[in-house]
């Protein structure tokens, strides 16, 4: 696990530059005007609150099997993006909409996802 | 009255007399050309064919394109038609259809519609306080009016306490807050008025019709309690000059027990936030204020992404071809809705008797 500061803070960042542009300009301004080098990485705080949350309480993929309850949140961070994520080191009955949250990078064998903690 | 009042209709015919074709893009296997495909199958050649792909909206989005396909002069008569096959498993599975928003949401452990869903179900909760016990009310009165339907597939009553006793799927939603899956199919007919008159059956005239999608991944919604259902049936009320106080039913799609709660506000039944206390007292059911899904719906007569929605509100307002029990007394106008996708895509149809 590692904080915000981590290079791994990019893929968070990514979508950042672009949703700005989205909100600003009709779509097909982004479609003509922009090439993928437009985009810059950004640092974020890595803070945000819950916007919604469920309790999977089915697996759909067999990596989920004995693993339910597990929580997916809509996470909406300080900056503006909304991200699927999980909020995480917290039991599921106590994730709440409006819970400030903060990044934590989980580290697999050949991938990382950013997920939250209670902040 | 719109300016299209009458001129369309849904009606019995002949196969010779097609010359449109319209179908629903299979999901569960990826297919070229699939209307052309299904006329070709059905010894049909016709003018104008496409097959569509706006999940739950879809049917509705069917009559919509035959309507503006008569109305361009590319055809006379179109046949729609929605099949599905999610109640068996499938002994060959082939390449289902993504939607391009996975990388997203697997990861994460997020599949499935029920939990894009949940997520609407806990923000209406939360804003509202909407309750479980309160979608429970959206599962019984159409679970009352499947079992008045012979060709509903859950015919055994629902009480209050099964729908609170039915497990989590994906929580705050139940197994009884959830559609069935279903193997089935169901087709109309959309021709002019005036052919519509040599046809055996009664025709019902199509009113109004509107379409809105406010977004298409879960994490751009701009809100998960008011859907495109609201500028849809705006859209739909002003073609067909006519508000909600004027419907007589509502055939709701209902893939989840919040999907027709959160429908019936954006469609103006009651204010938002009061779907709760307006899916209660029996004012859903034949013989309330509003009846809903007479046919038992998604959640209790089967699963054919709406089309079974659509030919519902006709038989309904043909007005003698449902069991009487269910029969909307002196039905003139009912409207249809139709939602898909990550709760993305929707669209209205306003039905009138002739």
């Amino acid at each position: 696990m590692s904080e915000t500061s981590d290079s791994r803070g990019r893929a968070v960042a990514k979508v950042k530059p672009f949703l700005e542009e989205l909100e600003a300009k009709p779509f097909w301004a982004n479609l003509c005007e922009h090439k993928l080098t437009d985009y810059e990485w950004k640092q974020l705080s890595g803070r945000g609150i819950v916007y919604s949350f469920v309790n999977y309480h089915r697996a759909w993929h067999p990596s989920y099997e004995g693993k339910t309850p597990y929580n997916v949140s809509l996470v909406d961070l300080d900056e503006g993006p909304r991200l699927i994520s999980n909020v995480i080191e917290c039991p599921t009955e106590q994730v709440k909409i409006g819970m400030p949250v903060q990044v934590v990078f989980e580290d697999n064998e050949d991938y990382t996802l950013p997920k939250f903690r209670p902040a | 009255m719109s300016n299209i009042s009458g001129r369309y209709a849904v009606a019995g015919i002949k196969a010779s007399d097609v010359d449109g074709f319209i179908t629903n893009q299979p999901l569960n296997d990826a297919h070229r050309s699939y209307a052309v495909r299904m006329a070709n199958m059905a010894r049909m050649h016709p003018n104008y064919a496409t097959d569509l792909a706006l999940g739950g909206a879809t049917p509705i989005a069917m009559v919509q394109n035959a309507v503006m396909a008569i109305e361009a002069g590319m055809a006379n008569t179109v046949m729609c038609v929605h099949a599905r096959k999610r109640g068996t498993p499938d002994p060959s599975p082939g390449n289902p259809i993504r939607h391009g928003d996975e990388h997203w949401e697997e990861p994460w452990g997020h599949f499935s519609a029920v939990a894009n869903h949940a997520f609407a179900a806990q923000r209406h909760m939360y804003e509202f306080g909407t309750t479980s016990e309160d979608l429970a009310h959206v599962a019984v009165a159409t679970r009352k009016h499947a079992c008045m339907n012979n060709n509903a597939t859950m015919r055994k009553p629902m009480t209050i306490a099964d729908h609170q006793a039915s497990r989590f799927i994906c929580e705050p939603l139940r197994l009884f807050d959830c559609a069935l899956e279903s193997d089935g199919g169901g087709a109309v007919i959309v021709t002019s008025a005036e052919r519509a008159r040599d046809f055996p059956k009664k025709p019902v005239a199509i009113l109004g019709m509107g379409q809105h999608h406010p977004h298409f991944s879960l994490m751009d919604a701009p809100s998960l309690t008011t859907l495109g259902g609201k500028k849809s049936s705006e859209l739909a009320y002003k073609m067909a000059g006519l508000n909600p106080k004027d419907m007589n039913f509502a055939e709701i799609y209902d893939c989840f027990t919040i999907t027709t709660m959160i429908t019936l506000e954006d469609y103006g039944f009651c204010k938002k936030g009061e779907g709760k206390d307006f899916v209660k007292n029996g004012r859903i059911e034949v013989g309330g204020e509003l009846p809903v899904n007479t046919h038992g719906g998604l959640l209790s007569q089967a699963h054919i992404e709406g089309m079974l929605h659509v030919t519902e509100a006709v038989r309904q307002l043909r007005g003698n071809e449902v069991e009487p029990e269910r029969q909307v007394k002196n039905a003139k106008a009912g409207i249809v809705s139709g939602h898909g996708g990550s709760l993305c895509m929707h669209a209205s149809l306003i039905l009138g008797a002739l």
